[in-house]
């Protein structure tokens, strides 16, 4: 009987409860559309509201075909170089020892939480036309180099960290007992167990590359052909009323995000069946 | 042991010089001529306005995407729905997509000609005005607290929600007094990168907000305006501003960051 009475009592808050559940679950996916997914139609609704004839001739002209062949170049050579610097970097943070690790580990946060317009105004200084090192970076790709190597410091860094950390240290044991070498342990032993987390991080590394725009804008002088990267061209198009040219090439850095999204998930799939 | 240290000089070297050196030359050249130049130069009516401005946008982001996120992260985790892959995918899109394209995407869809151009007519100013930049920011730092909710919930499982209900309590009292204790951490976590993103913005804000002195000029719009007026100190010290935010971001973070990230 106290079963039953209890069951009755619930089963009303229940009912009205999963009806609330319902209604805060719609509500936040229409934010979700409204915020996001409305304003993204709209977008590849005007690249191809002239045919896509058009949107193609956009995409393939001189100045717009030579900003994202620069920002695809230069993001996968700051992905790479991140691949190798983060590793070693997550390494130092949770093999190595010694005093100050604390405050390097939370500063690498830093260029995640510094404003990127900010970061691109520090780099400046140091590697602009005032260096104290007496070099001048600025308006060349090495200085867009530096500045996308700044912003993208931490993806790597924090993907491959907690994988090390949880990381058995009795495989690496065992086999540096049986004679192996100490490069051979890593290359053998460590990186196939760290490397889906090195590509995710990679992954996430390139999206942010293609797309950075604050930490560039001042210190690459966003000269066409030569420093003038995908996203600065967008903005040019934008000022320059030429919205159709800087919806095409928007798009295009829009598939790239979404194959990037893609190649995660399909890390992730991988990382949690190695986990099995 | 070579190998170690050139290691250690190694990675920890590249740190210093891409990060510590330029951040901490930044402070000096701000303070170089004194205190007083550089607290005139934030102090002006156009310096505080954008101060107030990126607070002000930060202060409708942030909370509406943590009311929002939450309630993402549980309908994620705790219920099956058509279309549910999809919403995962299209949370995580900002995370990877050019500010600048998210801007462009609402000035399109806002501007001359957009379908909700229809705004401007009855006379909501939405681009080039607060509701835009609150949108653009709303959309570049909506992942954050999504993201570090949802495997919290997951870990947690859904044992002690369900003897909650079975013993009589409403959903509402369920989430208050299991759920929200549980991730509330992970709330917080996400709180600080929410508002680090929001206050940091550029790209987006830049595109919407038509950079218009002393009306929709945020501080990093104010950073990059007084730079390339050749203010130099004004610039150097809305950024040391901005930077002692993004410190205290950091010292935040790592107090709450989730455990098994040490």
């Amino acid at each position: 009987m106290a079963t039953s009475s209890a069951v009755t009592v619930a089963r009303p808050a229940g009912l009205a409860g999963r009806m609330g559940g319902g209604i805060a679950r719609g509500m936040a996916i229409g934010y979700l559309s409204l915020i996001v997914l409305v304003p993204l139609a709209a977008l590849i609704w005007s690249s191809r509201a002239h045919g896509l004839g058009a949107f193609w001739d956009e995409v393939t002209k001189a100045e717009a075909a030579s900003a994202l062949k620069l920002t695809l170049v230069v993001s996968l050579l700051v992905a790479a170089f991140n691949a190798m610097m983060g590793t070693a970097i997550a390494w130092v943070l949770v093999r190595d020892s010694f005093p100050g690790k604390g405050f390097v580990n939370a500063v690498i946060d830093l260029p995640f939480a510094l404003p990127t317009i900010v970061a691109g105004l520090v780099l400046l200084q140091l590697y602009g036309p005032n260096s104290p090192f007496g070099v001048d970076l600025a308006f060349q790709r090495t200085g867009l180099v530096l500045a996308l190597l700044f912003v993208t410091l931490p993806f790597v860094v924090r993907a491959v960290q907690p994988v090390l950390l949880e990381l058995d240290r009795e495989m690496e044991e065992a086999a540096e007992s049986l004679g192996a070498h100490r490069f051979e342990v890593f290359r053998r032993i460590v990186f196939p167990n760290l490397l889906p987390a090195i590509l995710s991080g990679v992954a996430l590394a390139f999206a942010r590359a293609v797309g950075e725009f604050g930490s560039v804008v001042l210190i690459s002088g966003n000269i066409p052909f030569k420093t003038e990267v995908s996203s600065v061209y967008i903005s040019g198009q934008i000022e320059s009323d030429n919205a159709a040219g800087a919806a095409a090439v928007s798009v295009v850095l829009l598939l790239i995000s979404l194959a990037v999204l893609l190649a995660i998930g399909a890390f992730r799939h991988w990382k949690t069946r190695h986990d099995r | 042991m070579i190998a170690k240290w050139a290691l250690r000089l190694g990675a920890l070297g590249y740190l210093a010089f891409l990060l510590l050196v330029p951040v901490g030359l930044v402070f000096y050249r701000t303070f170089e001529h004194g205190f007083h130049p550089a607290w005139a130069a934030v102090t002006n009516p156009q310096a505080l306005h954008a101060l107030w401005l990126t607070l002000l946008i930060a202060a409708i982001a942030v909370p509406l995407n943590t009311l929002f996120g939450v309630t993402l992260a549980i309908a994620l985790v705790r219920h099956r729905f058509p279309g549910r892959g999809l919403v995962n995918a299209i949370v995580d899109l900002p995370l990877a997509l050019s500010p600048v394209v998210v801007g462009l995407s609402l000035y399109l869809l806002y501007g001359t000609g957009g379908w909700l151009s229809g705004f401007a007519d009855h006379g909501i100013k939405i681009l080039f005005a607060l509701p835009g930049m609150v949108l653009a920011t709303i959309f570049v730092s909506l992942p954050f607290v999504v993201r570090e909710v949802v495997p919290v919930l997951r870990e947690i499982g859904t044992d002690q929600e369900q003897a909650a209900e079975t013993l009589g309590a409403a959903p509402f009292t369920v989430f208050r007094r299991i759920t929200l204790p549980a991730i509330r951490w992970a709330v917080c976590y996400g709180v600080v990168l929410t508002t680090a993103r929001a206050i940091g913005e550029f790209g987006a804000v830049s595109i919407v907000s038509g950079r218009i002195e002393g009306k929709t000029e945020t501080l990093p719009l104010y950073v990059q305006s007084q730079f390339e007026g050749f203010n130099t100190t004004g610039a150097f010290a809305a950024s040391v501003i901005l930077a002692l935010i993004a410190a205290s971001t950091v010292v935040a973070m790592r107090f709450f960051r989730p455990k098994e990230e040490a």
